[in-house]
């Protein structure tokens, strides 16, 4: 069973190695030969290819490079280090929670509303989807400066922050706007799930609880909420990875400038590419992480709930 | 015994109006069920049998007609859950337990915890799934699945048990030796029970009255007294007047349907 998904698994994996380092020699080549032009060598392809492998920045940077960057801003520096990934991380990933936390409830919220009144059914859903129509390249940079312009960008405020912890936590600078632009994003999916969810059980089902004389909110506890449940999981991994890229791209103008997003930013202006690398992979291993997180409680519940399939 | 009528329909009718005009399910239904009658709808399908039993049950509303149930109008009988309701599958929830899908009425009908317990035990019992209320439905057969339905509508003490189809997913093995327990079940309990089937042999087993549908519109073609007696063995079926019934059933389908063709 292990070997059988293990080796397509890895098949893809080399493969994608092989293309990468290839496209790499290819893509760095031009930086490699107009260097030898200038100092007025010829390159052999042996030459040509470990150059292509180690240049400061590359085009397109070699998979080992990636990799050694990635243990040198993560294992290496002290976590407190503006240079250190798990600090960047960590300052997306509680702006990708906050939002998240926030995306859901309104999302659950909405959803009740539109399963139990006609008006909020006909009039929420047109909003809903227009609201993911607009790029969020588009409205981020307005919400971080609207927001600023008010002052509500620091979660609880510096003086609270400070009364309670003796220091502004460096995550809680500017929060808040990520976090709404986080919510923005991941609310619809959880608001498609969950109308779909809420509206799952069948009418024997709805029928059967009309014979007992049972209200609405009886219903809404006993059977709506329950026969949900497979949906809302679904929902929660697609809005967790949304919330994740709200909150990057919302660090692509927020100040100060921290976060993953951020650092994506800073290295496009100084042309480190391998940087940017870096913080991409750190982010696409935190979305794994955060779904699949949400994965195993996913099968945990509905096993418990006997609705595993 | 003393006839005390429990369901009454008086001259029903029930017309769906749907996209390709309107669709007669019942006309001019008369039907006066008693207490502690077994009652078996029996019909092809498009008759209305299905259709009858939900008007009873307030699920569907007549558009002419009066109907009583408990002299009271259906929707009322509903709201004093006079009914226990069985559907064609068992429908369970899978999140539950037997005995908290046994539990789920109750819940919602405000008993307090120890009349739960007092009222899953016995009904478990009625049912003989005794020791199995803490597994979970699809740790049960599909038979299992449906005894725990109708202890599920027998929990609350309503005085009229309505069943749709309630076997016609179970293979004919299962299906008999339900049928054996639910007239035990009925002797025990004496209630009243209305039942819709579109099985000959099903119907004059249990019943004592048959009413015959045949459809567009649906209507009742013949009511059939079962002159047999309460206690019945399965081998019954057997009998000369078990086949006189079944005959009777069978022509009456039969006219029925002569309007067909």
């Amino acid at each position: 069973m292990m070997n059988k998904s293990l080796f397509p698994i890895l098949t893809v994996v080399a493969a994608i190695m092989v293309i990468w380092y290839g496209a790499s020699v290819g893509m760095n080549s031009k930086w490699t030969y107009d260097q030898a032009r200038r100092a007025n060598v010829e390159v052999s392809f042996s030459e040509l290819v470990a150059d292509t492998w180690a240049q400061d920045r590359p085009v397109l940077p070699a998979p080992h490079q990636v990799v050694v960057e990635l243990y040198k801003s993560v294992v290496l520096k002290k976590v407190t280090s503006k240079r250190s990934l798990v600090f960047h991380g960590w300052i997306t990933l509680s702006a990708t929670f906050l939002g998240f936390v926030f995306g859901t409830g309104m999302g659950i919220l909405l959803a009740v509303g539109i399963v139990h009144n006609k008006a909020m059914d006909m009039g929420v859903m047109p909003w809903a989807i227009a609201s993911q129509t607009i790029p969020i390249l588009a409205i981020a940079p307005m919400i971080v400066v609207v927001m600023s312009t008010i002052g509500a960008t620091d979660f609880l405020g510096k003086e609270t922050a400070t009364a309670i912890f003796g220091y502004q936590p460096a995550f809680m600078q500017g929060l808040l706007p990520k976090a709404v632009i986080a919510a923005y994003l991941s609310f619809f999916p959880v608001v498609v799930g969950m109308v779909k969810g809420l509206r799952s059980p069948d009418h024997m089902q709805l029928d059967l609880l009309k014979t007992y004389n049972a209200s609405k909110q009886r219903t809404f506890w006993s059977l709506r909420l329950p026969s949900s449940t497979p949906y809302l999981f679904t929902s929660l991994k697609v809005g967790m990875a949304a919330a994740l890229v709200g909150a990057i791209v919302s660090e692509l103008s927020a100040s100060p400038l921290r976060g993953l997003g951020a650092r994506m930013l800073t290295g496009s202006y100084y042309g480190q590419t391998i940087q940017i690398w870096a913080a991409l992979f750190a982010a696409a291993a935190m979305a794994a992480t955060l779904v699949a997180i949400i994965g195993v409680i996913q099968r945990r519940t509905l096993r418990k709930m006997g609705m595993a399939q | 015994m003393t006839q005390e009528p429990v369901i009454i329909a008086k001259n029903l009718d029930l017309t769906f109006e749907t996209n390709d005009g309107p669709v007669h399910a019942l006309k001019d239904v008369n039907l006066t069920v008693n207490k502690g009658d077994f009652v078996s709808f029996i019909g092809p399908s498009g008759c209305g049998k299905t259709t009858l039993l939900r008007t009873i049950a307030a699920l569907e509303h007549p558009t002419a007609g009066e109907l009583s149930v408990n002299g009271m109008t259906p929707d009322e009988a509903r709201q004093k859950r006079a009914y226990g309701y069985v559907f064609q599958a068992a429908g369970l929830y899978p999140w539950r337990t037997i005995r908290g899908n046994i539990k789920l009425p109750l819940e919602i009908m405000g008993y307090s915890k120890a009349e739960q317990a007092e009222h899953v035990d016995r009904v478990l019992d009625l049912v003989d799934l005794r020791g199995f209320g803490k597994k979970y439905p699809w740790q049960l057969s599909g038979g299992m699945q449906q005894r725990a339905s109708i202890a599920r509508a027998l929990a609350f003490d309503a005085e009229i048990l309505l069943m749709d189809e309630p076997f016609g997913a179970l293979d004919e093995i299962v299906r008999d030796h339900l049928n054996e327990q639910l007239l035990e079940l009925w002797e025990r309990t004496n209630k009243t029970i209305a039942f819709v089937t579109h099985s000959i042999p099903e119907a004059v087993y249990l019943s004592t009255k048959i009413v015959v549908m045949s459809p567009r519109p649906g209507r009742i073609s013949d009511v059939i007294e079962s002159t047999l007696p309460r206690e019945r063995p399965l081998d019954i079926r057997d009998t000369p007047e078990f086949l006189e019934i079944a005959h009777r059933v069978r022509e009456g389908l039969r006219a029925g349907h002569a309007y067909d063709e």
